[in-house]
């Protein structure tokens, strides 16, 4: 478990991460999402012992962070933002390091280095040096490093960063296939990957947490959630739209370029979709098209971010 | 202790998997010996004896041994495996005397590799080899203090340049410290025991106790002091760092 209370971090007189507190149990897949700056890689940097945090604190398995760092590093497995490791040295070479400071002997060295290179695939180029590898494989490198130990807990800033859609993919499934018994947090702005992998995800805007649900929860916060859009055979634009912001279902109503209206729920009345068919039934009015919306990811990141560009 | 081998494998390692340490003991090789034929008058002198070699010493480790320090920090934080370095379950001290001893070993084998002229001087004459091994010793403990420094300067920064440059300057004071020059510009206005202090810091007069064959306790304790404090100070710029 890891818990995190009232962490905050200032550089100079920037106050970076604010008074930020939560747990992760095992299982879960949390995502941290955010603009550039916003504090999730200082986040994790403190979390895993990186970074010293101006005030709050960080216990991993129990461990503290400040009082118990090496117990509590031990319990991790980290992948830095960028994946930096040793580029000098052969992916093997790398690998065996990694393993003894991790606490592997003997032939238990060769079995965890076999075991992290089977996982990430990559065996092709095991007797390279790091320098001479793609940017996704040295990612991979920075994920074998990670897992090499088997750790309870991962930590993976921006782990897809770079990547090209099968390497997304790759990665991605393999966070899916270690998350039943490990905690993993990951850091992205790669709003699809919440929904591809995290159960739960915490958007973090100027340090301080914003949101923090499930995937389909934040979705379930946008303003597009449960609305309809929808045409009418024969019917002007301007009277489907006048007719439905006459429903008391009905906050507000779009008109969508090329045809159509847009019906945006009253938050309180919930659905507008059986209202617009009783509508609909009672004007003898036929649907040319009717789609109702689940709400979109990117459109909570926008709204709790305050809309900055990334 | 584990954990001081294992990283002091990697980085001694890493010298080698650059030209890096193949450059550097040649120029060490070439310069050393250079200094000591033509400007120390090896042969001119008549003695056999290795002076005119160790003499240039604290001169020839002014810029060569912040060359070899220059990266053990700096080079870490430019790449971000700092990062990756410090998230490992191990002690800053594992980091600091892992990094500083491979370095060590490493201008300890580039001294080493003059003994030719030690076979030499023995093949010319009858020198003092007690007095002989004492210097090698010393100079490797002078070494060792100036890598001290540089560990420490390569951490404040993530320009290896920079490290350089601050590491060469710190060491010349050092160097310089016994030397009228700089002992000179305090006198009058400092007390005396300031003065004695500032003296006896200089790190050319305890090498040359040193090369005249005596390793007495004050020296070593002066080179060990030097370089427990300095790798002292380093853990604290890195925790410092880690803070800020």
């Amino acid at each position: 478990m890891i818990e995190v209370q009232n962490l905050t971090k200032q550089f100079g007189s920037m106050t970076v991460v604010k008074d930020l507190s939560f747990e992760v149990v095992p299982g879960s897949v949390l995502g941290f999402l955010g603009p550039n700056g916003a504090g999730k890689s200082t986040t994790m940097k403190m979390i895993t012992g990186f970074l010293t945090p101006s005030s709050g604190s960080v216990r991993i398995q129990g461990h503290c962070i400040a009082s118990h760092r090496q117990a509590a590093q031990a319990e991790m497995g980290y992948l830095p933002e960028g994946a930096p490791c040793y580029e000098d040295m052969t992916v093997a070479a790398f690998l065996k390091f990694i393993a003894e400071i991790r606490g592997a002997r003997g032939a238990l060295v060769r079995q965890w280095v076999d075991r992290a290179t089977d996982t990430v695939s990559l065996r092709a180029v095991l007797h390279q040096r790091i320098e001479t590898l793609s940017k996704g494989y040295k990612r991979r490198v920075g994920l074998a490093q990670a897992l090499i130990h088997d750790p309870s807990i991962l930590i993976l800033d921006e782990p897809t960063d770079g990547l090209d859609p099968n390497q997304k993919h790759q990665v991605r499934q393999m966070i899916l296939d270690l998350s039943d018994q490990k905690i993993v947090i990951i850091s992205t702005h790669i709003l699809e990957e919440v929904s591809a992998v995290c159960s739960r995800a915490m958007i973090i805007n100027a340090g301080e947490i914003v949101l923090d649900d499930t995937p389909e929860g934040l979705c379930q916060r946008a303003e597009g959630h449960l609305s309809v859009s929808l045409r009418i055979n024969g019917v002007d634009d301007e009277v489907l739209s006048q007719t439905c912001s006459e429903l008391p279902q009905c906050r507000r109503v779009a008109m969508i370029d090329g045809g159509g209206v847009l019906v945006f729920p009253a938050e309180a009345l919930g659905d507008p979709l059986t209202a617009l068919q009783e509508m609909m039934k009672a004007n003898n009015w036929q649907p040319e098209w009717i789609q109702q919306h689940q709400g979109q990811l990117d459109e909570v990141f926008r709204s709790a971010t305050g809309g900055r560009l990334q | 202790m584990k954990n001081i081998t294992i990283i002091l494998n990697r980085e001694f390692a890493s010298y080698f998997a650059t030209p890096v340490a193949y450059v550097f003991i040649l120029v060490f090789l070439v310069l050393s010996s250079a200094f000591t034929f033509y400007l120390g008058q090896f042969y001119e002198r008549g003695q056999a004896d290795l002076l005119p070699f160790f003499n240039f010493h604290p001169w020839l480790y002014l810029f060569l041994v912040p060359a070899v320090s220059m990266r053990l920090w700096s080079e870490e934080r430019a790449s971000g495996s700092i990062e990756l370095l410090l998230t490992l379950p191990i002690t800053l001290w594992d980091a600091i005397l892992g990094k500083f001893l491979a370095a060590w070993l490493f201008t300890g084998l580039a001294l080493l590799g003059t003994f030719p002229l030690w076979v030499s001087v023995n093949y010319l004459g009858e020198p003092d080899n007690g007095a002989i091994a004492a210097s090698y010793v010393g100079s490797w403990f002078m070494a060792g203090a100036f890598l001290a420094v540089g560990c420490c300067l390569s951490a404040l920064t993530k320009s290896q340049i920079v490290a350089f440059i601050l590491t060469g300057t710190v060491c010349l004071l050092l160097v310089l410290a016994g030397f009228p020059l700089v002992l000179n510009f305090f006198q009058g206005w400092v007390p005396a025991l300031i003065l004695d202090l500032i003296a006896g810091l200089s790190i050319i007069a305890h090498f040359m106790a040193i090369s005249k064959g005596v390793l007495a306790l004050t020296d070593v304790i002066y080179f060990v002091a030097m370089i427990g404090l300095w790798l002292y100070l380093t853990r604290l710029v890195l925790q410092a760092k880690s803070a800020d």
